[in-house]
């Protein structure tokens, strides 16, 4: 038994709708409602609540200098857009480090990317202030920490030119660990002021991020989306292996070196904006494919509007949860992801774990 | 007129310290079935590779149509020749017909959707092969059998010139063994041209037009089935005692018998 139709969901397989462009646009235009929903629920939701007409006010103009407009526009705002940009980063280049290495585990997180980026962009925090470099050079640093751990983790996971899942995700593991302690050792060792603040880019969030450099992290998710979009079809291929992908036509060398950066982008973007918030590359890529299919001309848009309206959900949550303080969205998408990813481990144990 | 269809000549190939094929000359003459026997390790797989450029030669020439294939791009090479693989790998549920379709990606723009046109010569590709009950099925629900199918329907979908199969029948029952050859005949009757791996020398010698045994990295025998396949070329290539007898149209069918004494398999033994 199948459910024909926008969905066609049910069990894996049972999925008969094929990728046209018309159910794309389906697609999108349902995920899009979803995070128009979620971005108005991130600015209704807060410390002082708001009556959703009052907010409604704000977005339409009818209301510019009330304390409503100060809340929403000022406050909640920049927030919510911050998770969207993030969300979406995530989302996809777990997408695509998922469908590089045709394992549907790899996620920037779990593979160490993130840690890498977060070293680069704290050692830049640390030494950079010394030759005049300041917080804006982080995001730059956080893309060469990604570029630099991605290609460690081929390095030392390629057997014979091909990637063993087993040693990619030790590699991954190992990599976290060494990254946490590197940036925790260079953190106190350079006496950053904000060294309180390690603990925030250790655990992701979104409540310190530093608006000055909204700018390089919406310039990094463009420029990644624009990298990877033309691949989408590509992608499909690659996940039946390089060579037969080579025989059909695809030009296997070019589209690795893209696909590195292009996720080093959206990794150092999200990172250098948020540190390390774990799982929506594993979480979002997940579900949709198990609704939608795993087409990548859909699943790289879905993914951009799922994690993005998954991340304002979890940011929101994160917000309101415990009554006057805040957790970190880090905590929340662990707390989702980590079981998530156990149960994925299990499923695909047998199949993907061949080396 | 009488160009080949795919042509290698004098072509070798070299991993590392090993020298995998040392020369091979061979011909796939237009709208004919050939089929490459040999031994484990003998360079059957790496030659299809080497043909479809997923690996690069040291010497000699490919060409498919005339054309140097280290010459053309990816994409028009896939426009020329289409391979099915001995196996995928298989990490996401997509259905059969979505893999039937990408054999028409070589067809397709950067951003192209499939065109109606594609989805009718996928559909088309399934019903030939048989497994348009499967359409719908996910990849990672099926059997080694099913999967092989799906790949030729595949390459079939692909519309190449050339085919390449590595042992494309390995995992199926006799009677999918019997449906692929005649996938495959239909093929080549239909202008197409075939180059297929086999371990089945019986069924090769029945439906391919002629057999290149491969050994020690070069060409030992090509012609004629009867021609190839006899004890002595069988004991040269295989190192077994087999006899060779005919059935009622005289083709040649195979029955091994022992390992030959003194073994003779292995690769120094008869690299001259």
């Amino acid at each position: 038994m199948y459910v024909r139709g926008l969905g066609g969901r049910g069990h894996l397989g049972h999925r008969p709708v094929r990728i046209t462009l018309g159910r794309v646009a389906g697609v999108l235009a349902l995920l899009a409602g979803f995070l128009a929903c979620s971005v108005f629920a991130g600015l209704v939701v807060g410390p002082s609540t708001l009556a959703p007409g009052r907010v409604l006010d704000v977005l339409v103009g009818n209301d510019v200098d009330g304390p409503a407009a100060d809340i929403v526009l000022r406050i909640r705002l920049p927030r919510v857009v911050l998770a969207v940009l993030v969300g979406a980063a995530l989302s996809v280049s777990g997408v695509l480090f998922q469908a590089l290495l045709r394992n549907p585990l790899a996620d920037p997180y779990v593979l160490g990317v993130s840690g890498g980026a977060a070293l680069g962009g704290i050692a830049m925090l640390s030494v950079g202030s010394a030759v005049g470099l300041g917080y804006e050079a982080v995001p730059p640093a956080a893309f060469a920490g990604s570029v630099a751990t991605t290609l460690l983790l081929f390095g030392v996971a390629g057997v014979r030119g091909r990637v063993s899942a087993t040693h990619l995700l030790l590699t991954g593991v190992v990599f976290n660990a060494f990254a946490s302690a590197a940036i925790v050792f260079l953190a106190s060792t350079a006496g950053l002021t904000e060294s309180a603040s390690i603990f925030l880019w250790l655990i992701g969030n979104l409540s310190a991020t530093r608006i000055d450099i909204a700018g390089w992290v919406a310039a990094f998710l463009l420029l990644g989306l624009l990298c990877a979009a033309p691949m989408a079809r590509s992608l499909n291929l690659l996940t039946l292996g390089e060579e037969s992908a080579q025989q059909l036509g695809v030009e296997v060398e070019r589209h690795k070196r893209l696909l590195l950066v292009a996720t080093s982008l959206m990794v150092g973007a999200a990172v250098s904006a948020a540190g390390l918030i774990g799982f929506v590359g594993l979480i979002i890529p997940h579900l949709l494919r198990v609704v939608f299919g795993p087409d990548h001309r859909l699943l790289i848009p879905a993914a951009v509007l799922g994690g993005a309206a998954f991340l304002v959900v979890c940011d929101t949550v994160a917000r309101t949860l415990l009554d006057g303080r805040e957790l970190p969205v880090g905590a929340i998408t662990a707390l989702v992801g980590g079981p998530l990813f156990l149960w994925l481990l299990r499923r695909h144990h047998v199949r993907s774990f061949a080396p | 007129m009488t160009q080949p269809a795919l042509s290698f000549r004098d072509v070798a190939v070299r991993a590392g310290e090993r020298e995998i094929l040392r020369g091979v000359d061979l011909d796939v003459p237009v709208g004919k079935i050939v089929t490459l026997a040999g031994a484990n390790g003998a360079g059957k797989t790496t030659l299809l590779r080497a043909a479809s450029r997923v690996i690069a030669t040291e010497r000699g020439a490919i060409r498919v149509a005339g054309e140097d294939v280290a010459r053309l791009s990816r994409r028009r090479l896939a426009q020329q020749i289409a391979v099915v693989p001995q196996d995928a790998a298989i990490s996401f549920p997509f259905r059969v017909e979505e893999v039937v379709l990408m054999g028409r990606s070589p067809h397709l723009g950067v951003f192209g959707f499939e065109a109606a046109a594609d989805v009718e010569k996928a559909a088309l590709a399934m019903e030939t092969v048989g497994i348009t009950h499967l359409a719908d099925r996910s990849l990672l629900e099926l059997s080694g059998g099913e999967r092989q199918l799906v790949l030729v329907a595949r390459a079939i979908a692909q519309a190449a010139r050339v085919l390449l199969l590595d042992e494309p029948t390995a995992h199926l029952d006799l009677r999918h063994r019997v449906a692929v050859l005649s996938v495959v005949k239909g093929f080549v009757a239909r202008g197409g041209s075939a180059l297929v791996v086999s371990h089945d020398l019986t069924l090769a010698a029945r439906q391919s037009h002629s057999v290149a045994l491969l050994a020690a990295g070069r060409i030992l025998a090509s012609g004629a089935p009867a021609d190839v396949l006899t004890p002595d070329t069988l004991r040269e290539v295989f190192g077994v005692e087999a006899d060779v007898l005919h059935d009622a149209d005289g083709a040649p069918v195979v029955v091994p018998r022992s390992i030959a004494q003194p073994p003779r398999g292995d690769r120094a033994g008869n690299a001259g």
